[in-house]
């Protein structure tokens, strides 16, 4: 009998992980696809990850406004050469992973999830970029730029965070 | 030369790129973590102002490891710009040197350009639409597409995930009206 319930309990855990795994992954690529629950202080190892992608990411001006200027007036091949050759190096890297069915540290299988298309991804594409040309930075350079010293870009993300909350709430009356 | 001063220099792209794409890996076998940026700003939402809306509705302790790694971009611009900073100016086209003197820029120090983004400059239309108006779109937009350079342009082209293509293409075209169409606009105001 009790263990029936325990059952039960189980069940219903997982019914609601998955249901937030559903609701996790809309509209979202980055996604945490392990099922292994960990003590907070593991997360230090993608902190240092970000250390070192920081850096990158002002040593290579890849944060500078005016690099991505000169991206958008094919001014300068710099931008194109630093995303054309992440993709190579992240798709190579994808295809090893999957053709040798590399396993996490943890010994976790690495899952990969196929994106739906939706509209969102044309009408939301065409305002990030429009920001990314204004602001000289997509979401990423923003904590770079800060961590520089150009503290006003404080602003500029607190405005990207109000623009994700005015999203999600007017989220179901928008085109997808 | 020693090696900081090597160091030092701007690095090229065949350097910084390859980095950037090994960031893919990195997260995966860590702990099964698909590469992106612009998540975080929702999971800050989800944290401190969920306000009963669905899309905020999911238990984002889940994603704090997204929070720890921007923490760590964050960082990493302390370190480089503290200890590895390129002494010399930063050297631009000739062409958006001219065109931006045009509208009274021509300090290119730094790597935001000083004389557009700071705290004065915030309270005229130019430093809101530049600062605020821009933010707001970068969050808006990343999230209506489901992603940013970072989730689409690098993870989702490197898992061949064509809708992560059309957003890509979709950033290009948005950031190419800008720069070359409506910027000229707003840096004459």
């Amino acid at each position: 009998m009790s263990k029936e319930i325990i059952n039960q309990n189980t069940d219903i855990q997982q019914i609601s992980e998955e249901q937030d795994y559903t609701l996790r992954s809309t509209d979202a690529v980055c996604i945490n696809e392990s099922h292994l629950h960990h003590k907070w202080y593991y997360n230090f190892k993608y902190m240092a990850v970000g250390v070192l992608f920081g850096i990158v990411f002002v040593k290579a001006e890849i944060i500078s406004w005016f690099r991505i200027q000169e991206m958008f007036r094919f001014q300068s091949f710099h931008m194109y050469g630093v995303i054309g050759s992440a993709i190579m190096v992240g798709m190579i890297s994808v295809w090893l992973i999957k053709k040798f069915n590399i396993k996490t540290i943890h010994g976790e299988t690495i899952e990969f999830h196929d994106k739906v298309f939706n509209k969102g991804q044309i009408y939301g594409g065409l305002l990030f970029g429009l920001g990314w040309a204004i602001t000289g930075a997509c979401p990423g350079p923003l904590f770079a730029q800060i961590g520089t010293g150009a503290t006003v870009i404080v602003i500029t993300l607190l405005s990207a965070l109000a623009g994700t909350w005015i999203y999600g709430y007017y989220r179901d009356k928008l085109p997808h | 030369m020693g090696i900081i001063e090597f160091i030092k220099q701007p690095w090229p792209w065949y350097v910084a790129g390859p980095v950037i794409g090994l960031t893919v890996p990195a997260l995966l076998i860590l702990g099964n973590k698909t590469f992106g940026i612009s998540s975080s700003l929702r999971h800050v939402c989800a944290m401190c102002l969920p306000a009963n809306i669905p899309f905020f509705k999911y238990d984002w302790k889940k994603e704090i490891w997204n929070l720890f790694f921007v923490a760590g971009i964050a960082i990493g611009g302390i370190v480089a710009i503290s200890l590895l900073k390129n002494p010399s100016p930063i050297l631009i086209h000739p062409n958006l040197a001219i065109e931006l003197a045009s509208y009274g820029i021509n300090d290119f120090h730094g790597l935001v350009p000083n004389q557009l983004f700071n705290w004065g400059e915030l309270m005229s239309v130019k430093g809101f639409i530049l600062m605020v108006v821009g933010g707001f779109l970068v969050g808006f937009g990343t999230r209506y597409a489901g992603g940013c350079t970072s989730g689409h342009a690098i993870m989702g082209i490197s898992n061949l995930q064509w809708p992560s293509l059309v957003a890509t293409c979709c950033f290009m075209a948005g950031g190419f009206l800008m720069a070359n169409v409506i910027l000229p606009f707003i840096l004459s105001l």
